[in-house]
């Protein structure tokens, strides 16, 4: 049964949830015996078909935070971009942000459909070797509000791992909204039958970011999810004119170096604030091929050469054990 | 002076307490129901966060739609705020369950309506576009556009860098008929105020920040007593 069936009334708790036919919205809806009953609850038939489907896939990379506006969909798109920089490998970037979905635009895809056929949704590609997925692509205009609840985002996440047709990839990078809920719980749930690689947290240097970014280190710990490391976005800023810095987030409580620290977790680098990438990212344009001699540019690149020893560190390890 | 109360529904990500320097008070019953917490010895601020309620700040509140809808159901009817003159509700981002659950469980009273916060890049305003149609499909007024992180003045040389693109909020404005309210710039001491608990707007009353936020609200005041 679909987690939010059509006959379902406008507050379904969703079938696989705790309250499937218990809560005060089932009353009267056709399907809430099967849901009290618990047999709605039986693993998601979905979860090994992903397993299966996405078994060709090498490595998978959540993008998360618990702050919003700390630039995960930036990174997320110029981690894509720089991994696709190498043409013998395959990249795919999924957009799981169902209400604010940036990457359309990020990548310069804005207005791009998406199209079906036989062996399901093809993604947009940017390239040969780079593609892309976002709610973004299914929307008419950028008017248009997805105005969901959890379950109904959760069957739309579900879709886009079961039936985009994504082929063998090297690389697949997830970008998430903030937060520890519904998205979140169900990426990683749809994955559980697939290794996931880590995770990678961004935040601010900013206390209130870092607030939330616990958190979600703390829900990287509960789902067990692996996290290859933390990037400080944000991080400084050097006048042009004058060439001084300064620390317009200031790191209060010693920004993620000191996080990182107290809780023993890599950080990856520290990215400083640039105006071309925010002019870059409104363009649609990969800010490492426009301004590649860029302080930040060169972070970033370093950042990924750290998340790809990650990744192949991982396969030998594996490699080496069996 | 004015009653104010903030209700923050951003339940896994709850910044308001920090940004008070409330700290981790309990929140205690009465008959009326919860007791929000004072920011102020005069009880002119209340507040009620789900960063209250959790035994470590850490802690952290992954639960799925249904169980944050109920939890904000609660906040909404179950919060003794008292006489109030302004309360805000703070969002998390996006159009999905803590929006819809705030709106639902405010129905019977009145919502004034809403003020939209963007910065001036297109990657922020292209998602605020939605929020405005979210705004328009429940019938919430829009109030208005405020675009925050609008230009650096670097304090060495005075030299203002448009760190995250510029104008975005005045198309906005344009684009959807709506009021542009003001654009407040990026200060670092605004951001280190903030982390510290203090009140920016008592410490810092010259500076061109306060200017800013200062005429956002005059304009908002006057636009709600107009109503």
């Amino acid at each position: 049964m679909a987690d939010v069936p059509d006959n379902a009334p406008e507050h379904c708790p969703g079938t696989t949830s705790e309250q499937a036919g218990k809560s005060s919205s089932c009353e009267g809806c056709p399907n809430q015996k099967v849901c009290a009953s618990g047999a709605t609850k039986a693993p998601d038939p979905a979860i090994a078909e992903i397993g299966a489907k996405l078994s060709t896939v090498k490595h998978k990379i959540l993008v998360l935070s618990g702050k919003g506006g700390v630039g995960k969909s930036t990174f997320s798109a110029h981690l894509a971009h720089a991994l696709a920089s190498d043409s013998t490998k395959e990249v795919a970037l999924l957009d799981v942000d169902i209400c604010g979905p940036s990457i359309p635009r990020i990548m310069g895809l804005e207005g791009e459909q998406v199209h079906q056929s036989g062996s399901g949704w093809s993604p947009v590609y940017v390239d040969d070797n780079l593609a892309v997925m976002s709610i973004g692509f299914l929307l008419s205009s950028p008017d248009d509000a997805v105005i969901w609840r959890g379950p109904k985002k959760n069957g739309m996440i579900k879709q886009f791992l079961r039936d985009v047709d994504w082929g063998d990839l090297d690389y697949l990078i997830v970008d998430t909204p903030p937060g520890t809920s519904d998205e979140h719980l169900s990426i990683v749930q749809y994955l559980s039958a697939t290794h996931v690689d880590g995770a990678v947290i961004i935040t601010t240097p900013q206390e209130v970011s870092l607030q939330d970014v616990r958190k979600e280190i703390r829900f990287c710990q509960k789902v067990k999810l692996p996290i290859i490391g933390v990037v400080e976005n944000m991080s400084g800023f050097v006048c042009p004119s004058c060439k001084n810095t300064s620390q317009i987030f200031p790191p209060t409580t010693g920004g993620a170096e000191r996080m990182c620290a107290d809780l023993n977790l890599p950080l990856l680098g520290k990215v400083p604030l640039d105006p071309r990438i925010a002019r870059s990212c409104d363009e649609g344009k990969s800010f490492l091929n426009e301004v590649p001699d860029s302080p930040s540019a060169e972070v970033y690149q370093n950042i990924v050469q750290s998340i790809k020893d990650y990744c192949s560190n991982r396969v030998t390890e594996e490699q080496s054990t069996t | 002076m004015a009653a104010v109360g903030i209700l923050d529904v951003d339940l896994c990500g709850p910044s308001i307490p920090r940004m008070l320097s409330i700290g981790r008070p309990d929140v205690h019953q009465c008959d009326a129901g919860w007791v929000p917490v004072y920011a102020d010895a005069q009880k002119s601020l209340a507040l009620m966060s789900i960063g209250f309620l959790l035994e470590d700040p850490d802690e952290a509140v992954v639960w799925r739609g249904p169980k944050k809808s109920a939890m904000i159901g609660q906040f909404v009817s179950d919060v003794a705020w008292g006489e109030l003159d302004v309360l805000l509700v703070d969002t998390p981002p996006g159009t999905s369950d803590e929006h819809l659950a705030v709106l639902e469980n405010l129905k019977k009273h009145r919502v004034d309506g809403a003020i939209l916060v963007t910065t001036p890049q297109a990657v922020s305003t292209g998602d605020v576009r939605r929020e405005i149609t979210f705004c328009k499909k429940t019938g919430v007024r829009v109030l208005g556009i405020v675009e925050n992180m609008s230009g650096f003045v670097c304090p060495h040389c005075s030299e203002c860098s448009n760190i995250f693109s510029k104008g975005g909020g005045e198309d906005l404005a344009k684009l959807t008929g709506s009021v542009f309210l003001g654009s407040v710039p990026l200060d670092p001491l605004l951001s280190s105020s903030i982390e510290e608990g203090k009140d920016f707007m008592q410490s810092f009353p010259n500076s061109a920040t306060f200017s800013a936020i200062n005429s956002i609200s005059q304009a908002l005041l006057s636009s709600l007593q107009n109503d």
